[in-house]
C-alpha cells in the first residue's frame, strides 16, 4: 500500500509540474514565429532574374562582394509589406544596401507597388516558386536578413519592420562589418 | 429582454450551485441537518435554470438579436436557420453555456433519479457536482458573458465561419460536449466516494451508466468530427494527431478504460483504486482538453486571437479540481481495501491489461502532445506527428487487441486455457491467415498489415463469447459487448485499408478529359457557376464508373461565401458497399484546365462504420444496464409492499 | 474539444485574408505527381510528414496554401531528380529545424518521447507480474 502511496503522489508532482508549465507558458508572449535555421550559415546558390526592367536580378554572386546588405523577401500581395516600406526607405537613407525577392509575384503588380511605396531596392529577384525562400529558411513575407559581405546569414527579421527596429537593423549591419 | 432573462436565469443558477455545495458538503458532516433537504431541489431547478439561459441564447441567435454582441460578431441575417442555430455554440461563450448546461442536466437528473446510494455519499456526490458547477458559473459570468449587449446595434452581423456552415460541424460539438461533460459525474461519483469511503459494487453500478453515456457520445462525436475533417478539408485526410484531435482522444480513452474498470467493480468488487483514479483522470482529460483548446497555447492560430485572461482561468480551475482529486486521492487510495482477489488468467486479469494499455496510450498522447510546449519553454521547437503517434500507440494497441479477443471469452476470478483452447486456436489461425494472404497478394507497410491481420482476428473473436448461449437470453449488455467490440474489428479494418490501398490522383482537367483512378473512371464534362443562399461555387460535372459499370454523376464545388469571406471545398463523395471515390475541384489554371484531385478509399467508410458501431454496442449495454435496473427496483418495492402487506396481515 | 473547430480555425487563418493572396500559378509540382509512380508513393509520404510553416497543425499533403504547393514542389523536384526522402527532409531540417517535420528523431531535445514508451512498458510489465503474479501465489497458498 505505501509503494501506490508513492506512485500516486508521483502523479499528484506531475500534475503539478504540468500547471506549472501551463502558466509560465500563458505568461509568455505566443511566439508564433519559424526561425531560420540557416543564420550563421553561407547563402545556398542560386540565381534569379530580374522581375521589373529598372532593377538587375538577384544571384548568391551579388551577395558575396564584400559589402554587408540587407535581403529583403516581399511581395506585392502582402499588406504588411506596404507597411514597413517607410521603414526600408529610411535604412536606405542611412545607407543600407538593400536587396530584395519578390515572392510569387507578377512583374505588372510589383511595378505598381513600387510606384506607390517607393523603391529602396538595388536588385530584385523574381521567386515564383518561393524557391529561395524555402532555401534560407524563410517562412513568409515580409522578412528580412542580414547577410554579410561573405554572403553569411548573419540576422533574421521576421514580419514587417517597425520603426524601433531600423536603429537595430543597422546595428546588426554594421555588426556584419559594414 | 430575452437576453437579460437568461442572463439572470445563469446567476440564479449560480447561486443554487453554490447553496448545493455548501449543503452538500454540510450533509456529508451531519446527515441530520435541515439543508440537507435542499441539495436535491437546488440540483434539479440549477438544471431547469440552465434550460432557459441556454434557450434564451438560442432564441437570441433564432431571430438574429444583434443587440447581443455574440449574436453581432457570430451570425448574419442572412444565414440559413439551422446554421443560425448553431451558430450559438459554434464560438466560446456559447459553448460554454452548453457545457455548463448539460453540467447542470447531468446533476439535475442524478438528483432526480439516483437513489441507491447511501445518503451521505450522494451528499458528497452532489456536492462534488455543485463544486465543479460552481467554478464554471464564474468562468462564464465573469470572463465569457455570452448575452453581453452591444451599442450601437450594428446593422447586419460578421458571420459564421463558412468551414462551420455544414450539418457535420453544427452537431457535433454538442456531441462531443455530452460526452465530456458527462464524465464530470463520473468525477464527482468518484470523489463522493472517496470524501465518504464507499468505494463499492453500488457506487460503480450507479456511475456505470453515466459513464457508458459520456462515453457512447464521445465515440459518435469523435467519429463525426473525423468524418467533418475528411469530406470538409479537402484532402481525405480523417485524422492528424493534431493537439485539438488529440484533446478529444484523451478523455475517450480514459472512459474506455474506465467502462472496463467500472465493470469489474460492480460484478467481482475489484479493481477499486483503478477505478476511482480513472473516474478522476477521465473528467480531467476533459478540461485539459477545453483549456488547451480554449487557452491557445498549443494551437497558436494568428487569426484566432484568444484571450490569455480566459485561459489562465480555467488553468486556475484545473489546478483547484483535478489538483485537488488527485491530493484527495493520494491521501485516501490507503483507506481502499483491498477488492477481491483474481488471477492471472481471468476475466479481470484479461481487464487488467486492457486498462494499463489504455492508460499507456493515454499517456504517450498527452506525452506527445504537450511535448512541443515543453520544448518552447527551452526555446526549441519540434513537431510531433502521426510518424510518431501511429507506430507508438500501436505497440500497446495491438497487444491490447490481442487480449481484448481472449478476455471475454474468460470467465470472472480465474480460468483454465484448456478450456478456450478451441476458440483460441481459430483466432490465431484466422489472424495468421490474414496476415499470410496480404502479405504475399500485396506489399503494404507492416502497420497496415499488422493492422488487417489484427482486425479479421478481432471480428472473428468478438462474437466467441456468444458461443454455447442462448441468443435470445443472452443479455443485452453483452450483446453489446459483442458489438462494439466488433466495431473495433471494423474501424481498424477501414483504417488498414485505406492507409494500404488508397489510390491518388492529381490532375489538371478540361472537360473531355477522362482521369483513371483505381478500378474508377471519371470522365470531366464541365466547370460551371453555382449559386447559394450565402454562397457562390464554381461546380465541377464530372461522370464516373466503376470498373465499367454505370455512370454516376460527381458534383465537387469550390465555394466561395461572402459573409465572412473564405473558402470551402465541397468534395463530391460517391460511395460503394467497398469504399468512396473522393474528388476535389481545385482553383483554374492558367491554361483554363481545372486542378482535380480524386482518391479512391477502399473500406474508408468503414472507420465510421466502426465506431457507430462500437457507439451501438453501449448503446445496446447501456439500454440493458438501465432495464435491469428498474426491473430490479420495481421488483424491490414489490417485496417492499409484500412484507408491508405481511406486517399488517400479521398485525390484524 | 472543438478540436475539428479549432482545426478549422487554422485552415480558415489561411483562407480569410482574401485579399492577401497572391495571383500566381502553383509551381509546378505542387498539384502535379511524379510520372514513376514509386518516386510518387515516395514523395506522398514524405510529404504527410512534413508541416506546412504557414499553416498550424497540418501537413503539406493537406494544405492548399500556396506555400505547402511550394514546399510540395521542392519536395518532389527534389525525390525525383534522385534524392532519397531522408536527404529532402534533412534537407529542410537545416533550413526549418525539428519544426518542419513530424516525424521526430532521436536527439538531444526528444529522447523523452521515446523513452516513456519504454518506461510504460516496463512499468506496465512490472505491474502486472507483482500483481497478478503475487494474487496467483497467495491464492495457491
Amino acid at each position: 500500500m505505501r509503494r501506490l502511496r508513492y506512485g500516486l503522489w508521483i502523479i499528484v508532482g506531475i500534475a503539478a509540474a504540468l500547471f506549472g508549465l501551463f502558466a509560465y507558458q500563458l505568461s509568455q508572449p505566443k511566439n508564433d514565429f519559424v526561425q531560420s535555421a540557416m543564420v550563421g550559415e553561407p547563402m545556398p546558390q542560386f540565381d534569379l532574374p530580374p522581375i521589373v526592367e529598372s532593377r538587375p536580378g538577384l544571384s548568391r554572386a551579388d551577395l558575396v562582394d564584400g559589402e554587408p546588405k540587407l535581403l529583403n523577401i516581399f511581395a506585392s500581395w502582402c499588406i504588411p509589406c506596404a507597411a514597413e516600406a517607410p521603414q526600408l526607405e529610411a535604412l536606405e537613407r542611412a545607407g543600407a544596401n538593400i536587396v530584395a525577392v519578390a515572392i510569387r509575384d507578377r512583374p505588372e503588380d510589383v511595378e505598381r507597388f513600387l510606384s506607390i511605396y517607393g523603391n529602396p531596392f538595388t536588385r530584385i529577384g523574381k521567386d515564383d516558386i518561393s524557391e529561395l525562400q524555402l532555401a534560407i529558411g524563410s517562412s513568409g513575407v515580409p522578412e528580412t536578413f542580414v547577410i554579410d559581405g561573405n554572403g553569411v546569414i548573419t540576422y533574421q527579421h521576421i514580419g514587417d519592420i517597425r520603426e524601433d527596429d531600423v536603429p537595430m537593423l543597422l546595428e546588426e549591419l554594421r555588426k556584419a562589418g559594414a | 429582454m430575452i437576453a437579460e432573462i437568461g442572463l439572470a436565469a445563469l446567476w440564479l443558477a449560480a447561486a443554487l450551485a453554490v447553496l448545493q455545495l455548501l449543503a452538500g458538503f454540510l450533509g456529508v458532516r451531519d446527515e441530520n441537518s435541515a439543508l440537507v433537504a435542499l441539495v436535491r431541489p437546488a440540483a434539479v431547478l440549477q438544471a431547469g435554470l440552465c434550460a432557459v439561459s441556454f434557450g434564451a441564447l438560442v432564441y437570441a441567435f433564432a431571430v438574429t438579436d444583434l443587440s447581443v454582441k455574440l449574436v453581432a460578431t457570430h451570425s448574419h441575417s442572412m444565414k440559413p436557420m439551422a446554421f443560425k442555430l448553431s451558430g450559438a455554440w459554434a464560438n466560446h461563450e456559447g459553448s460554454m453555456l452548453l457545457w455548463i448546461t448539460v453540467m447542470a442536466l447531468a446533476g439535475g437528473l442524478i438528483a432526480l433519479i439516483e437513489h441507491r446510494l447511501p445518503k451521505r455519499m450522494m451528499m458528497a456526490t452532489l456536492g462534488a457536482q455543485a463544486c465543479v458547477a460552481v467554478g464554471f458559473y464564474l468562468f462564464i459570468l465573469l470572463s465569457s458573458n455570452p448575452f453581453e449587449r452591444l451599442s450601437p446595434v450594428p446593422a447586419d452581423g460578421n458571420g459564421l465561419n463558412p468551414l462551420l456552415q455544414d450539418m457535420g460541424v453544427s452537431f457535433h460539438p454538442p456531441t462531443l460536449y455530452i460526452g465530456y461533460v458527462g464524465l464530470s459525474v463520473a468525477f464527482s461519483f468518484a470523489v463522493g466516494a472517496l470524501l465518504t469511503r464507499n468505494v463499492t459494487p453500488e457506487f460503480a453500478r450507479a456511475m456505470r451508466p453515466w459513464v457508458l453515456a459520456s462515453w457512447i457520445f464521445l465515440t459518435i462525436g469523435i467519429a463525426a468530427g473525423s468524418y467533418w475533417a475528411y469530406y470538409e478539408l479537402g484532402w481525405g485526410g480523417w485524422w492528424f494527431w493534431d493537439p485539438v484531435e488529440n484533446a478529444s482522444l484523451m478523455p475517450w480513452l480514459a472512459a474506455t478504460a474506465l467502462l472496463h474498470s467500472a465493470s469489474v467493480l460492480a460484478a467481482r468488487d475489484a479493481l477499486r483504486t483503478w477505478t476511482i483514479m480513472l473516474g478522476v483522470i477521465a473528467f480531467s482529460m476533459s478540461m485539459l482538453g477545453t483549456f488547451l483548446v480554449r487557452s491557445g497555447i498549443l494551437t497558436s492560430v494568428h487569426a484566432f486571437a484568444v484571450d490569455p485572461e480566459r485561459g489562465s482561468f480555467i488553468l486556475v480551475l484545473l489546478a483547484l479540481y483535478i489538483g485537488g482529486a488527485l491530493v484527495l486521492f493520494a491521501l485516501r487510495a490507503n483507506t481502499i481495501a483491498e477488492g477481491e482477489r483474481f488471477a492471472l488468467l481471468s476475466r479481470e486479469g484479461a481487464l487488467v491489461v486492457n486498462n494499463v494499455a489504455l492508460s499507456a496510450i493515454l499517456a504517450i498522447v498527452l506525452l506527445g502532445t504537450l511535448y512541443p510546449l515543453l520544448t518552447e519553454a527551452f526555446d526549441v521547437r519540434v513537431s510531433v506527428g502521426p510518424p510518431y503517434f501511429n507506430p507508438v500507440s500501436a505497440i500497446f494497441f495491438l497487444p491490447m487487441l490481442a487480449i481484448l479477443a481472449v478476455g471475454p471469452m474468460l470467465r470472472w476470478r480465474r480460468d483454465s486455457f484448456e478450456r478456450i483452447r478451441l476458440p483460441v486456436i481459430i483466432i490465431a489461425v484466422v489472424t495468421l491467415a490474414m496476415f499470410a494472404l496480404v502479405l504475399v497478394l500485396s506489399d503494404i507497410g507492416l502497420l497496415p498489415l499488422l493492422g488487417l491481420a489484427t482486425a479479421a482476428g478481432v471480428a472473428i473473436a468478438s462474437f466467441m463469447p456468444l458461443r454455447g448461449r442462448n441468443l435470445l437470453r443472452t443479455p443485452l449488455p453483452v450483446w453489446g459487448m459483442c458489438v462494439a467490440h466488433f466495431g473495433v474489428a471494423v474501424a481498424l479494418f477501414g483504417v488498414a485499408a485505406d492507409t494500404a490501398f488508397q489510390q491518388e490522383r492529381l490532375v489538371a482537367a478540361s472537360p473531355g478529359d477522362v482521369i483513371e483512378v483505381g478500378p474508377w473512371e471519371a470522365t470531366m464534362m464541365s466547370v460551371s457557376p453555382v449559386a447559394g443562399p450565402n454562397w457562390t461555387a464554381m461546380q465541377g460535372d464530372l461522370l464516373v464508373s466503376y470498373d465499367g459499370g454505370p455512370m454516376r454523376e460527381a458534383h465537387p464545388q469550390a465555394r466561395s461565401f461572402w459573409a465572412p469571406q473564405g473558402e470551402t471545398s465541397e468534395v463530391a463523395l460517391l460511395t460503394r458497399w467497398n469504399g468512396q471515390l473522393y474528388v476535389a475541384l481545385g482553383n483554374m489554371a492558367e491554361d483554363g484546365r481545372w486542378q482535380l484531385r480524386l482518391w479512391w478509399k477502399p473500406f474508408v467508410t468503414y472507420i465510421w462504420y466502426g465506431g457507430l458501431l462500437i457507439a451501438f454496442g453501449g448503446m445496446l449495454a447501456l439500454l440493458g444496464r438501465v432495464i435491469g435496473d428498474v426491473r430490479r427496483r420495481s421488483a424491490e418495492v414489490r417485496d417492499e409492499e409484500r412484507r408491508i402487506e405481511e406486517a399488517e396481515l400479521a398485525a390484524s | 474539444m472543438m478540436r475539428w473547430l479549432l482545426l478549422l480555425l487554422a485552415v480558415l487563418a489561411l483562407v480569410q485574408p482574401a485579399s492577401a493572396q497572391d495571383r500566381m500559378p502553383p509551381a509546378p509540382y505542387a498539384y502535379t505527381q511524379l510520372q514513376d509512380p514509386a518516386l510518387e508513393a515516395q514523395a506522398r509520404e514524405l510529404m504527410h510528414t512534413l508541416r506546412c510553416l504557414k499553416c498550424q497543425s497540418q501537413s503539406i499533403a493537406d494544405s492548399d496554401a500556396p506555400m505547402a504547393g511550394d514546399m510540395r514542389h521542392q519536395v518532389r523536384a527534389r525525390i525525383a531528380a534522385g534524392q532519397s526522402p531522408d536527404e529532402v527532409r534533412a534537407w529542410l531540417i537545416s533550413r526549418y529545424g525539428d519544426y518542419v517535420s513530424y516525424d521526430p528523431q532521436v536527439s538531444a531535445t526528444t529522447w523523452p518521447l521515446f523513452v516513456l514508451p519504454i518506461v510504460l512498458l516496463l512499468l506496465a510489465g512490472t505491474i502486472l507480474l507483482r500483481r497478478l503474479g503475487k494474487r496467483a501465489a497467495d491464492d495457491a497458498a
